[in-house]
């Protein structure tokens, strides 16, 4: 349904522009209906960059995003406002995201103004309480209520209400749990998981693998804007390949096992894999068609059916390890 | 005994009434402990971490007593307070990488704090540049400014600076939170190598990500609306659990490896009571499942196994 095609962006930063921040790198993957795909990495590697140019809020400098076969990385004003209707976002403050001034019904009548104007009060109030249910919030408890009187993950499931009011086929969801409490954060993902029940494609943007884990079906791990892994997510956090995504499932606190214990079993893969880059020898195996040529680091080899992982090197500058 | 706290009462003023955020707290850290304490956004944690350091304008000390290595503490006289601040107690203030002075050196503004505190900068030179060399920090960041550092270098200079006169006590608030996964495990592992040194002699280390806790502290205390619900070494505040609130906040979170598919973890519905009012008796009632007519009594913080004590009527 989604797709990015070696999708480049570029920031001018320095006096004047005078140098350049390469956020994402040639960043390549899909999005499917009734999935989930986490974007997981630091600060830094251009995952909110990649789901910002996905909802036309940046422009990309290279490569292309096509929707249902369609380029949307140049849209016309018209153009946009339909494609709203199919993807939305929902970010990481749900507190910012609604005006404190106003009651939070408001989002909701700005979305009525511009999308649906002829559509009558009581059939408008009927699909809202329809959206509502869908995000299990009780219409009487959220209705007239300002912000501030409501949680953190009643707002942002507000949000995602809000998006569905539009029948919307992809959802960009950058960070939207990072800032709510354990005991709601779970009711959001599950939220996610039932919205990708019916059919929705959810491009969920994360720096947490325990919660990327949980709900997706398919994870993109991103460095520095480039994409060093990408698979099913059992694949990936069974077999950890690149030397970066073994680091960073090594610091991630567990529950049930201290980082030493961790440390202990991945030795033994490290050990392995030590000076070596799965890419480049893929690459040299099947050689001679491309004459042994490698691109800039930026490609990724299919390792195991539906487990890719790209060359070795963190950085794109850095030398490969193997080389 | 390091820290004693008894049944410390701590409110804040509002023009609507007392903000009862810490109601009668009563527990002890040992010497050489490290002690997490978990809750939701509300719960008196951070409270209880100010508490200990400086009441602000709006916070009042209504009751009980905080005994830090035998000496009571004079938290509600502000000028008495100033001799146990940083020397004895030191705190790092959630944010605190955030709120280091853009224009001042490193250096210049550590040899500041200091200077307030009178101690001289170059005597405890020799020693900063070791610690700093102890979190993998070279000691040339002394001549570095804040915005030249990244989050996790910020946050463990922000380590060394506040542990520099080794006080008896550390209270970390939120010092793993907004930073990622690596620089996370680097500053919860410096706080336990602070104190295996002998920096610092106990830690309140307060975070709402139990999964940290469980990496760094001995024992975990959990909160829930301005009381204490269960406090029990880290395992087994993780694998047995008997307060009802924190099997269910354990219970919400996913480990690594459960999915969604397989296994359906659940939230906790509801919403902690306002603090303004709060209702009698047990503040987790209305979201609890094992509620019965005895919790419209405050249930107390009593001890059930050898350093597990829980507040639950419903827990023998």
């Amino acid at each position: 349904m989604l797709t990015l095609t070696q999708l480049d962006k570029v920031y001018k930063t320095g006096t004047f522009g005078s140098s350049d921040l390469h956020a994402v790198r040639q960043v390549s993957l899909d999005v499917q209906r009734g999935e989930v795909v986490s974007l997981i990495g630091e600060s830094g590697s251009g995952k909110s960059t990649i789901g910002k140019m996905v909802l036309h809020l940046l422009d990309s400098t290279g490569g292309s995003i096509t929707f249902d076969g369609r380029d949307v990385t140049k849209l016309g004003f018209r153009a946009r406002r339909d494609y709203y209707r199919k993807v939305q976002g929902v970010f990481q403050d749900p507190f910012s995201s609604f005006n404190p001034i106003y009651k939070v019904d408001r989002a909701f009548e700005t979305l009525r103004r511009s999308y649906f104007p002829r559509v009558s009060s009581a059939d408008w109030r009927k699909r809202l309480e329809d959206a509502l249910g869908a995000v299990t919030l009780e219409p009487d408890d959220i209705l007239g209520k300002f912000p501030h009187q409501l949680s953190g993950g009643q707002l942002q499931r507000l949000l995602i209400a809000r998006a569905l009011l539009l029948d919307i086929e992809l959802l960009v969801a950058d960070e939207i749990i990072s800032m709510l409490d354990a005991s709601t954060r779970i009711d959001v993902l599950n939220l996610l998981g039932e919205l990708k029940g019916r059919g929705l494609g959810i491009l969920f943007v994360t720096h947490d693998l325990s919660l990327g884990n949980y709900v997706s079906d398919r994870v993109v791990i991103l460095y520095k804007g480039r994409v060093v892994e990408r698979g099913d997510t059992s694949a990936v956090f069974d077999d950890p390949l690149h030397p970066y995504t073994r680091d960073l499932l090594a610091s991630v606190p567990h529950l049930d096992r201290t980082w030493e214990e961790v440390e202990v079993e991945e030795a033994e893969r490290t050990e392995r894999l030590a000076g070596r880059c799965l890419y480049h020898e893929a690459v040299a195996g099947d050689g001679a068609s491309d004459g042994g040529e490698v691109p800039d680091g930026v490609g990724l080899v299919e390792h195991a059916p539906g487990h890719f992982v790209g060359c070795f090197r963190k950085a794109a500058e850095e030398p490969c390890p193997a080389a | 005994m390091a820290l004693a706290v008894n049944d410390l009462k701590v409110w804040y003023r509002t023009v609507r009434g007392d903000v009862k955020a810490l109601d009668g707290v009563t527990f002890e850290v040992a010497d050489g402990e490290i002690m997490g304490i978990a809750g939701e956004s509300g719960c008196g944690k951070t409270t209880l971490g100010k508490a200990l350091i400086r009441l602000d304008t709006r916070m009042r000390h209504v009751g009980g007593s905080v005994v830090l290595d035998d000496v009571e503490l004079p938290l509600a006289d502000d000028g008495a307070m100033r001799r146990h601040r940083y020397r004895e107690v030191s705190l790092i203030p959630q944010y605190a990488m955030s709120a280091m002075n853009p224009t001042r050196k490193i250096g210049r503004m550590i040899r500041d704090l200091l200077s307030a505190h009178n101690v001289r900068y170059a005597d405890v030179l020799p020693e900063l540049e070791r610690r700093l060399e102890l979190v993998g920090l070279d000691a040339e960041v002394l001549g570095r400014y804040p915005i030249e550092l990244s989050g996790g270098m910020k946050q463990r200079v922000v380590l060394v600076l506040s542990t520099l006169l080794n006080p008896s006590l550390l209270v970390g608030d939120e010092v793993t939170s907004a930073l990622d996964v690596s620089s996370q495990k680097a500053v919860a592992r410096a706080l336990v190598e602070f104190r295996d040194h002998g920096f610092v002699r106990s830690m309140i280390v307060i975070t709402h990500d139990i999964s940290v806790l469980f990496q760094v502290a001995d024992t975990i205390l959990v909160m829930y609306a301005g009381h204490l619900a269960e406090k029990a070494p880290a395992k087994t505040i993780i694998s047995q659990p008997l307060h009802p609130y924190t099997k269910m906040l354990i219970g919400a979170l996913p480990k690594v490896g459960d999915r969604y598919e397989e296994q359906q973890l659940e939230g906790i519905e509801g919403r902690p009571p306002s603090l303004l009012e709060p209702p009698a008796g047990c503040r987790f009632r209305d979201r609890c499942p094992l509620v019965h007519d005895k919790c419209a009594e405050a249930p107390p913080f009593r001890k059930v196994a050898e350093g597990h004590h829980v507040a639950c009527w419903a827990v023998s």
